[in-house]
């Protein structure tokens, strides 16, 4: 809870809102939103459990995602979390207004620097 | 985080685990695939993962309130510090539960009569209407509203058009006996114009109320309430249509009113239209005050032009009939019901409001002093960043369970006080049913958290206050930080004792007010006297000689029974009630002070024998005699009162006469001279009342309408004894005449003391408890100052102080606040009876400031100190030196 500076903040939502995206090629459960993100980000992100989990239940309770007991491809049991209508909508939100923060930084920061870390 | 999750944190917990335990598991495979061996996959997974604690943790606490872990946290505490004492927690928790109970029974029986509205359509709007005369005697309490005449209320409801409707009523009484021989039965009802119910916004339960055409002489439709179809006419429909006997008559029953329905009170049985029995003679009277007159004012007039109206025709009646008042006045429903409660229930609820005061002091004493041993705590915590709300919020945790314990005991204990209550209290207006309501137990409810307040911030604020960490200062217990709080112990000892003076004075007074109007005198034998009552039905008697037929075989049979030393007849027993009066004019000379109020007596109906019978002295002439009946009957016996008021001093009153215009009771001969035969002594009307102006009249004058007549028996021995006895006697004369009212002359000034002898137990039961509360409180007081000072005087003994030196100087110490506390509480409570009494005129031949209740107060608080301060103080004395100073 100390730890958490005003990056973790701006670095929380942006989790929040990756989780959505990974959610939205389909239904999965913790460990493979993980690694998702990790391989995604080129294993730039790691995920640690420690932010997965209070961010996955945060969205639960927002009603972005909805969670389902089920088994994992190793027949595990495990948790699977899907993307709402409610969380659909609110990733097109977050990555609007992403997108335009991102370009606005990038203006500030001058073109060349949005090439080099901008989204894909 | 979500309300569903704060309850299911346990689960939450559980599937979380569950949840990185497979986290951990697909990890562990992926590295082993990756080609790691299994410990150094693991090794690696769990590095990667971090401490699962940790996670739990916040997850656990994102799926919290804080506030009500924090809340709960400190109730546990508060609960445990409790527990761990449980004498004390008992105490204050009964204390709290008394003192909620009885405000909560009163409040319920206040908001019942004089907040809540009568269950009538619009009832903001309805008044009712009353006469008013501007005379000095008629603006007394008792004399201000006066009943309406039916002609004045005729003249009101055609030429005055502020109120929407007016409608009229009286009280009247029937005999109501069965077809197939049920007991016959003496019932109070009510006469009704036809426009009532519909004025009211009442709707029949069963059948319909009455129309226009019903609202005549010799009409025969009557309305039954809910509680006589329920209890003579088993709740059976059929009812309606078919007749029942009233005086011997058949009434047809036309509709049964809604069970809820109990106005005016719930003693009335049934309704008849207000014409059906009264004489067309009768409806004329502009001087026959016997009607209530309920009014509905039109909507978008001011109840003030309205009435204004009705008191500008009032004025013009008063101009052209003699006797006739002068203004009308309205007042709402609700307080023309309420009236004589109104005072009694301001009263005890002050009472108790002093009471509630008194219990949350004591309460808050005793936290005063849990606190002391708290103090060491309070300030470390405070001294290592804790923040004073934490602390005072904690300690609020305390009083909080306290009164919340008290004040659901006290709401559960009040529903049983209310019933008691509501039943022992004669005379409480019946057509709002008194019970608990959601208004009730919001208002229990926030007396219960502002009594948690006032308990429990006083002591916390004065704990977590600027001295907070003066403790830490000093290394005895004994401190100089002490100080300030046995200052705030002692102050709020001395409001506890003030308060609970003030209590003590006005129980005092209301007892030695209720005592002296036991002992007053009726004017007549009060032992061994059987009284009753019965009354005649107009059909059957019709004429005077048949009703003093009766009368006088019953007396004759009574007077010749074994063990009966004397009876006596007539309408109206001394201390039976006001009942009714009439205006007279002295023949013999004008009236002695023209300005003053028209010469007015009550007006009674005596047999011969009645004066006799009931030991009431004759100062001079003499009784009637038996043939001075009907026709010949034009005597009259007046009190002694009377011959004060309207006789010239010296004046012989006998042989003079008495002009009385109109009788109050039809069928009595109006326009008559009567000859004064006899003055006798001054007789109540009501115990507590002073004594009236009353003309006795022949019974055997012969009235035959509004028969009642009350029979008084004296007997040999217990007067009970008899009562079937002379019942019998009525029952051989006329089977089915009902009997009503038996009761011996004690019960008959008991009864009507009833209320004074409720509201001075109930607040001197008030008082002996914040009495004992108080008494607690310097108890407590004085042995934590001994706690406080035992060092000290253990140095004192060792010095050389003798002991009876320091039973003083601690008796001393406790007696000062209780002192300071009995000025505090004589000086308000001087105040405040004056101001009481002013306002309520409640006492009877008691002055407020009455020197033997207040030295009694002074006296019974000094010695009940005194005894409470003495055990702490001996204690003291006692003390053993060398263990005193060891205790360092």
């Amino acid at each position: 809870m100390i730890r958490e500076s005003s990056d973790a903040e701006m670095l929380k939502g942006t989790l929040d809102m990756m989780i959505l995206r990974t959610l939205l090629a389909g239904d999965a459960h913790g460990h493979t939103i993980a690694k998702i993100i990790e391989r995604t980000s080129e294993d730039f992100l790691e995920v640690e459990q420690g932010s997965l989990y209070p961010a996955l239940h945060r969205l639960e309770d927002r009603g972005w995602v909805s969670s389902v007991w089920g088994t994992s491809e190793n027949n595990r049991k495990v948790k699977f979390y899907r993307l709402t209508p409610a969380g659909r909508k609110q990733l097109a939100r977050e990555a609007n207004r992403w997108r335009r923060m991102i370009r606005a930084i990038g203006l500030v920061m001058g073109e060349g620097v949005v090439r080099e870390g901008g989204m894909g | 985080m979500s309300w569903s999750r704060f309850f299911r944190r346990k689960n939450e917990d559980v599937d979380l685990r569950e949840e990185m335990q497979s986290f951990l598991a697909e990890e562990i495979a992926e590295n082993v695939a990756r080609g790691l061996a299994p410990e150094e996959a693991e090794r690696r997974a769990r590095i990667k993962l971090g401490n699962p604690q940790r996670l739990r943790e916040t997850l656990w606490q994102q799926n919290t309130f804080s506030l009500f872990e924090k809340l709960g946290r400190d109730l546990k505490y508060a609960l445990r510090t409790l527990v761990r004492t449980p004498g004390f927690s008992l105490i204050a928790v009964a204390v709290m539960a008394l003192c909620i109970s009885a405000a909560t029974s009163l409040f319920t029986i206040v908001h019942s009569v004089l907040m809540k509205p009568l269950p009538f359509r619009d009832a903001d709007r309805l008044v009712v209407i009353h006469e008013h005369f501007r005379g000095a005697w008629a603006n007394t309490p008792d004399f201000n509203y006066n009943p309406v005449a039916p002609a004045d209320f005729f003249d009101w409801r055609a030429k005055t058009h502020g109120f929407e409707d007016m409608a009229i009523m009286r009280y009247a009484g029937y005999n109501l006996t069965g077809e197939r021989g049920e007991l016959p039965e003496a019932v109070s009802a009510a006469a009704g114009s036809w426009n009532m119910f519909q004025l009211l916004g009442v709707q029949p339960a069963l059948g319909r109320a009455f129309i226009e055409p019903e609202d005549q002489h010799g009409s025969t439709v009557v309305l039954l309430t809910w509680s006589v179809f329920q209890r003579r006419f088993a709740g059976d429909a059929k009812i309606v249509g078919r007749p029942i006997h009233l005086d011997g008559r058949p009434f047809t029953v036309v509709g049964v009113l809604p069970s809820w329905f109990k106005y005016p009170d719930a003693r009335i049985q049934l309704w008849v239209p207000y014409k059906a029995d009264a004489e067309p003679k009768f409806l004329q009277r502009h001087d026959s005050h016997l009607n209530l007159v309920v009014a509905r004012v039109r909507p978008g007039v001011s109840l003030a032009s309205a009435i204004a109206q009705v008191s500008t025709l009032q004025y013009q009646l008063h101009l052209q009939y003699p006797h006739v008042a002068e203004d009308a006045l309205a007042r709402s429903l609700t307080e023309d019901l309420a009236g004589n409660v109104t005072k009694p229930l301001h009263i005890m609820l002050s009472a108790v409001g002093c009471m509630l005061l008194i219990g949350c002091l004591n309460v808050a004493n005793l936290l005063v002093a849990r606190g002391a041993a708290r103090q060491k705590e309070v300030a470390i915590r405070s001294a290592l960043g804790a923040q004073r709300a934490t602390l005072i919020r904690e300690q609020l945790m305390e009083s909080v369970l306290i009164c919340g314990a008290g004040g659901l005991s006290g709401i559960l204990l009040s529903v049983f006080a209310t019933r008691w209550l509501a039943h022992a209290w004669k005379g409480l207006p019946t057509a709002q049913s008194i019970h608990m309501d959601g208004a009730v137990i919001a208002f229990a409810c926030a007396l219960m958290c502002a009594a948690a307040l006032a308990a429990g911030l006083l002591p916390a604020l004065s704990a977590t206050g600027k001295g907070v960490m003066n403790p830490l200062q000093t290394s005895a217990r004994t401190g100089a930080s002490s100080i300030s709080r046995t200052g705030m112990r002692k102050s709020l000892l001395t409001v506890e004792i003030g308060i609970t003076v003030v209590l003590l004075i006005a129980a005092g007074l209301l007892l030695k007010s209720f005592l002296r109007l036991r002992s007053a005198n009726v004017g007549c034998v009060t032992e061994n006297t059987l009284t009753l009552k019965y009354s005649l039905p107009k059909n059957k008697y019709d004429a005077p000689e048949k009703v003093n037929a009766f009368n006088e075989a019953l007396l004759q049979r009574v007077r010749s029974m074994p063990g009966i030393r004397a009876a006596a007849l007539g309408n109206i027993l001394p201390a039976a009630g006001y009942w009714g009066d009439d205006v007279f004019t002295v023949k013999e000379h004008p009236p002695l002070n023209p300005d003053e109020d028209r010469p007015d007596a009550l007006t009674r109906w005596a047999d011969p024998g009645y004066f006799g019978a009931l030991g009431i002295p004759f100062l001079s002439g003499r009784s009637f005699t038996r043939d001075e009946r009907v026709a010949r009957s034009y005597k009259v016996i007046v009190s002694h009162r009377l011959v004060q008021q309207y006789f010239p001093a010296g004046d012989n009153p006998i042989l003079k006469h008495l002009r009385v215009p109109t009788h109050a009771h039809d069928g009595a001969p109006n326009d008559i001279d009567y000859e004064i035969v006899g003055v006798v002594d001054d007789t109540v009307y009501q115990v507590g009342k002073e004594p009236k102006a009353v003309m006795y009249f022949p019974l055997f004058e012969g009235v035959t309408s509004n028969n009642i007549q009350m029979l008084a028996v004296r007997t040999t021995s217990d007067p009970l004894q008899f009562s079937l006895l002379v019942q019998r006697q009525i029952a051989a004369l006329d089977p089915e005449l009902p009997v009503s009212d038996v009761l011996t002359m004690d019960q008959v000034i008991g009864e009507s003391l009833g209320n004074q002898k409720l509201s001075a137990t109930l607040v001197l039961a008030f008082a002996i408890l914040s009495l004992l509360l108080a008494s607690v409180g310097i108890y407590g007081v004085l042995s934590y100052l001994m706690a406080q000072r035992t060092t000290e005087l253990g140095i004192r003994i060792a010095l050389g102080a003798r002991r009876e030196q320091v039973l003083k100087l601690m008796l001393l110490d406790g007696l000062r606040p209780v002192i300071r506390g009995l000025l505090l509480g004589l000086v308000i409570g001087a105040i405040a009876t004056r101001v009481f009494t002013s306002t309520l005129s409640i006492l009877y031949g008691t002055k407020p400031l009455d020197p033997a209740v207040f030295g009694a107060v002074v006296l019974t608080l000094l010695l009940v100190a005194v005894l409470a301060c003495l055990t702490p103080a001996w204690r003291a004395s006692r003390l053993d030196p060398i263990q005193a100073i060891r205790v360092e």
